[in-house]
């Protein structure tokens, strides 16, 4: 790109406080280089370039430019970075100018200048307010046809083409005794009161240099210093004290319950070249003790016809370019407001060369000081009237204005017409409440001011300054420092009071006319666009509309326009709304009610709350002690909660149907090897240990010998099933509980809850000792030869360690406990170790059973072959609905043991009902069909609908030990029904799968195969 | 986010912790008749008053200690933390607790009330 060197042909440098005319850096705009100064904004180095024009607006497509010089900015929302550091809908008020710095504008096709989209803009009166609600809500399909096209056509940025972030996210936690927001006049006077306490102080500023509003003006005397150089100054002095804490770039976006604050610090945007060691930006999660707001104020709009149009600009955003960057917005420039606050923009802008024409007020009496001022700098003015249109394609180049009734509800004369390249408007000013408001502290409505200003706080906080409705620098210093010096007392510190400073500042008399629609001589709805909502496009006669159809509630009139819907949260919309909706409802203003405003202040970054947690920190993923080995083996994995489990094991390019059937026959023909590591394990130790268990599950414990095992299932205290797993006795008083992979965590949590809230009396200790052992088990009838050829010194005999013991002793010199359990009902043992050797056993084992052909086999055939068995899993055949009694095993209900969790609640009447959903088998009466999981089961395939349904499949497989398909279902009555036929109706009109109602075990039901003898 | 006051480790965020619902709803004896209606109460009746509410919470990615907590629901203000198995001692938690309608529920009685023969566990052999 050819670099054009581009005069900065605005610029006026005398006043600048806050860039540096002699560090020129250069950046682009749609593809066009620009010049710059550091310590410029985008907007202002934009505007210093004579750009205006910088985006279009979201519904019509109209042309817009910058409208003001802060975090209200409406308007002037680009695309700024290259690849994947492309961020959209991104003020240009906020993006502090670097070299290099890449931006475009939005919403536009083919160019900003030229866009097609316009065209909504002629055919506006067929989008009107509900326009999406009217449009779309019936018929429905019509929504799927238009949906594309509307989204394209109203959206603004687009995200970058690469989706990878290459910025990384930090997030801090701190605790301070006294946070103050906003680095303003207020601020700095609370934070530095506050910090003379020696308490731990935060002060944060949105922008990235001190001073608010002190910068932007230049008639605000503190101390004999120009009011920005007291913002340096007093800055300097706090940044010496070790006990205050300053972040500047740093927007308050969010405070919650219990003075939480959330901050989102910018550290490198700004920067040119972005140093590895800095994040891009850091997420502070704050917590307070007090909290001091001085967030300031921003100014309203005025609503007329042709306001949004790129040259009409807020008179104190105009006032900040001038004074912060030296940018001159206009030449020729004309005032409109209700206020005598914005009498005093419009002199500094005229003394610095932008000859205003006319000063528009709609009041006929502003104070005699501003009139006598404006008579002095020779600005004619016209009182009681305002500007009932502006005109121009681009930006605005003439202005039509009239003198109003005394009421400003019509016009009471002709319009003149004024040229100008400059409209500052200014419809008095709106504290910053919405953290305040956030925290659920109350508004009330200022009758003098006519704003919402903060009454009473929920959380521990105050506002003060403008942010208050203390727009006076010297009530606003005032209530700083008491507010600071209450605050250090309400933590118990004290500091001496600070002295007053001196403050010399113009008076000013803040009492705007309420005045919110200057009228345009026309009926309701006709003339010019009024805006009230520039970034939604919502204009004064949508509310208007509103309220005609019968929408009178605020919330149903924010929805219904989507006013104060978009991302700026109608920072500058939603007093002008309020006050039109209250106008046309002849109501007054506080009566109307405002919305409520919810955090983030301004659009946060969701890389940065999402901090590092991305990728692979996201969530942790486990793997067992033998992962390497799964994946070195070529398996396919399945996430089992955070687990990463072998599920099975493809060999020369075998489906996996062929490999789990494989792995299937080889655990009933020789043997398998399963990776059980992740199994949940539960160390319980103490002389209360077997009673507690004996009150967890619903089988009887008090009896289990030493060294025997035994499987239990635990129930909710509604008789429900929620876990099973076996539990084997290590000595009188030290039992090892296993838990389903899935469920271990929560078990623990039960047990533990138990134990302190029900049962303190008992004498227990739980560990979780999960990870501690790797597991294998070994299973098939080869599994005992194996077992003997990998070497042990357990006596594997039937005599010396039956079925359902444990053993403990060494596997090839490995320290190991042997459980004889079995989850495939053939022989097995599994092998726990320490975690650490748990590659060791199991390269141990896959050498010894090479010549007995063993099998490593993964989740998908251990599904299987417990599905040939009829083995519930927890969750599966289970879904917290389901008792023991349901599954068929009231064999593991004790009826015996004084209470058991769920024994009272299995005695209800209910759970005797006979229609209750039961644990089946099913067997297809095609035996190579396979019921798909979850389909449902119905007794007439011919019914008519509604079709009645007798309940659902669970699991199905096909057996390929059995040579036929293998199904559990619950279904209603299911164990009367044996031997009945079912049908399951399938969604693809393929006709329904018959079956028959049979017992759940499929295979070996006598259990002969447990002990290895065939 | 709340800030809540372990009673074992002090002040900690709330993402620290886990609500366990309603507090003091206390468990029927097994021994004691009760009505499926009336157990029902137990089982399935929880609270969800606006204003003060007796929860109990779990700190669980602390110390794991369960314990009690007296909460305005409408302001989020933490009025009180007391050990689990003792009562609230503020004025609020107090009437909180007297307040509640399980104070006279049959399933309530039926927890409070021992008989001898459920004395006769393994613990009390041992």
């Amino acid at each position: 790109m050819a670099r054009k060197k581009t005069m900065q042909t605005n610029r006026n440098n005398q006043q600048a406080v806050s860039i540096d005319s002699h560090a020129p850096i250069s950046f682009t705009f749609d593809g066009r280089t620009y010049q710059g100064c550091k310590g410029d904004t985008l907007a202002s180095a934009l505007l210093a370039n004579n750009v205006h024009l910088t985006g279009r607006s979201f519904k019509y497509h109209r042309p817009r430019g910058i409208m003001a010089a802060g975090a209200e900015e409406p308007n002037a929302l680009v695309g700024v970075g290259v690849g994947g550091r492309v961020e959209p809908n991104v003020k240009a008020t906020q993006i502090e100018l670097y070299d290099g710095l890449v931006a475009v504008s939005q919403n536009r096709f083919p160019s900003l200048k030229l866009d097609i989209g316009e065209i909504n803009s002629v055919f506006s009166r067929f989008f009107p307010a509900g326009f999406y609600y009217k449009t779309f809500m019936w018929p429905a399909s019509f929504w799927m046809r238009y949906e594309h096209i509307i989204r394209r056509a109203a959206g603004l940025g687009k995200v970058g083409d690469t989706h990878e972030d290459p910025d990384r996210y930090e997030k801090r936690h701190a605790h301070f005794d006294i946070v103050v927001v906003g680095g303003g006049l207020s601020g700095l006077s609370a934070a530095l009161q506050a910090a003379n306490s020696g308490q731990r102080v935060l002060l944060s500023e949105d922008q990235h240099q001190w001073g608010g509003w002190l910068r932007s003006c230049d008639d605000i005397i503190i101390d004999d210093m120009a009011g920005h150089e007291w913002a340096d100054k007093t800055i300097a002095q706090l940044a010496e004290m070790d006990n205050v804490t300053l972040l500047p770039r740093t927007t308050c976006f969010g405070y919650g319950d219990h003075n939480f604050l959330t901050l989102a610090e910018r550290v490198t945007d700004h920067l040119a070249e972005k140093p590895a060691h800095l994040p891009r930006m850091r997420l502070w999660k704050v917590r307070a003790r007090r909290v001091i707001l001085a967030t300031g104020a921003i100014e309203r709009p005025l609503v007329f016809a042709g306001n949004d149009l790129p040259g009409v600009m807020l008179a104190s955003a105009a006032q900040t370019y001038l004074n912060q960057y030296g940018v001159l917005a206009g030449r020729r420039g004309i005032l409109t407001t209700n206020n005598d606050a914005a009498w005093h923009s419009a002199f500094a802008l005229h003394k610095a060369g932008c000859l205003i024409t006319a000063i528009v007020d709609t009041r006929t009496n502003p104070a005699p000081a501003v009139l006598k001022q404006a008579a002095s700098l020779g600005i004619q003015t016209r009182l009681g009237a305002g500007i009932i249109a502006a005109h121009g394609r681009l930006h605005v180049a003439r202005v039509e204005i009239a003198s109003l009734t005394k009421t400003g509800d019509a016009l009471a004369g002709e319009a003149e017409h004024f040229d100008c390249d400059l409209v500052l408007m200014s419809g008095g000013m709106n504290p910053v409440v919405h953290l305040h408001s956030q925290s659920r502290g109350k508004l009330k409505w200022d009758e003098r001011t006519h704003c919402f200003r903060p009454s009473t706080t929920h959380e521990d906080e105050q506002c003060v300054g403008a942010c208050n409705g203390s727009f006076e620098p010297e009530r606003g210093v005032k209530e700083a420092i008491a507010a600071a010096l209450k605050a250090v007392k309400a933590n118990g510190g004290a500091a001496d009071a600070l002295n007053l400073p001196d403050i010399v500042a113009t008076k000013i008399n803040w009492a705007p006319m309420p005045i919110w629609q200057i009228p345009n001589g026309l009926p309701a709805g006709q003339g010019g666009k009024a805006f009230v909502d520039f970034q939604n496009d919502v204009t004064a006669s949508d509310i208007q509309l509103a309220v005609r159809e019968g929408y009178h509630s605020v919330e149903h009139v924010k929805r219904y326009t989507t006013t104060g819907m978009a991302t700026d949260q109608g920072k500058t919309s939603n007093i002008n709304a309020l006050g039109i909706l209250a106008r046309e409802r002849n109501a007054e203003i506080p009566a109307v009610g405002t919305t409520t405003f919810r955090m983030p202040y301004t659009p946060t970054s969701i890389g940065m709350i999402a901090g590092r947690d991305i990728g692979g920190l996201f969530d942790p993923v486990r793997t067992t002690p033998m992962d390497k080995w799964h994946r070195e083996a070529g398996a396919k994995f399945e996430h089992v909660g955070q687990w990463m489990r072998a599920w099975y094991y493809p060999q020369n390019g075998e489906s996996m149907e062929q490999a789990v059937s494989r792995e299937v026959r080889a655990a009933r023909q020789t043997a398998g090897l399963l990776d059980a590591s992740t199994l949940g394990k539960i160390d319980i130790k103490g002389p209360d240990a077997a009673e507690f268990l004996n009150r967890i599950y619903t089988n009887s414990w008090l009896k289990l010998g030493v060294g025997k095992c035994r499987y239990g299932l635990m129930c909710k205290d509604d008789g429900m099933v929620m876990d099973d797993g076996v539990t084997t006795r290590l000595a009188e008083d030290h039992f090892h509980m296993t838990t389903t992979t899935g469920g271990a965590a929560g078990v623990l949590d039960w047990l533990e809850e138990w134990l302190q809230t029900e049962w303190p009396e008992l004498k227990v200790y739980l560990t979780s000792v999960t990870e501690q052992w790797a597991v294998a088990t070994l299973s098939g009838p080869a599994a005992k030869e194996i077992l003997s050829a990998a070497g042990t010194d357990i006596n594997l005999n039937d005599e010396g360690f039956g079925f359902m013991s444990m053993r403990e002793g060494y596997v090839s010199g490995l320290p190991a406990r042997i459980y004889r359990i079995s989850f495939t009902g053939e022989l097995s043992y599994e092998i726990n170790v320490p975690a650490r050797y748990g590659m060791a056993l199991w390269t141990t084992l896959m050498r010894a059973g090479k010549n007995f052909g063993i099998t490593p086999y993964g989740t998908e055939a251990m599904h299987v072959l417990r599905g040939e068995k009829g083995f519930i899993i927890v969750g599966q055949e289970t879904d917290g609905t389901v008792t023991p009694h349901d599954l068929a095993m009231s064999w593991i209900v004790s009826d015996k043991k004084p209470d058991f969790i769920g024994k009272r609640a299995l005695a209800r009447h209910s759970m005797k009902a006979g229609d209750r959903k039961q644990l089946v088998g099913l067997k297809t009466k095609d035996p190579k069909q396979v019921i798909p999981e979850g389909a449902h089961a119905t007794l007439d395939p011919n019914q008519p609908p509604p079709v009645e349904m007798l309940g659902h499949v669970t699991s199905s497989y096909f057996s390929p030990n059995l040579g036929h398909s293998v199904a559990m279902a619950l279904l209603r009555g299911g164990h009367a029904r044996m031997g009945q036929t079912v049908y399951f109706p399938m969604l693809d009109s393929s006709p329904p799968i018959e079956a028959t109602i049979t017992d759940t075990s499929f295979y070996d039901p006598k259990g002969e195969r447990l002990n290895g003898k065939l | 986010m709340l800030e809540i006051n372990c009673p074992y480790c002090g002040l900690r965020d709330e993402e620290e912790f886990a609500c366990g619902g309603e507090a003091h709803i206390a468990r029927p004896l097994v021994d004691n008749p009760i009505s499926d209606k009336d157990f029902a109460d137990y089982l399935f009746y929880r609270d969800n008053p606006k204003g003060v509410f007796l929860e109990r919470w779990r700190h669980s990615a602390g110390c794991r200690r369960w314990f009690n907590v007296v909460r305005d629901t409408v302001s989020h203000h933490i009025l009180e933390v007391y050990p689990i198995d003792t009562k609230p001692s503020t004025k609020a938690g107090r009437a909180a607790y007297q307040a509640s309608w399980r104070r006279q529920s049959p399933a309530e009685a039926a927890a409070r009330k021992v008989p001898q023969k459920t004395r006769k566990t393994s613990i009390s052999k041992r």
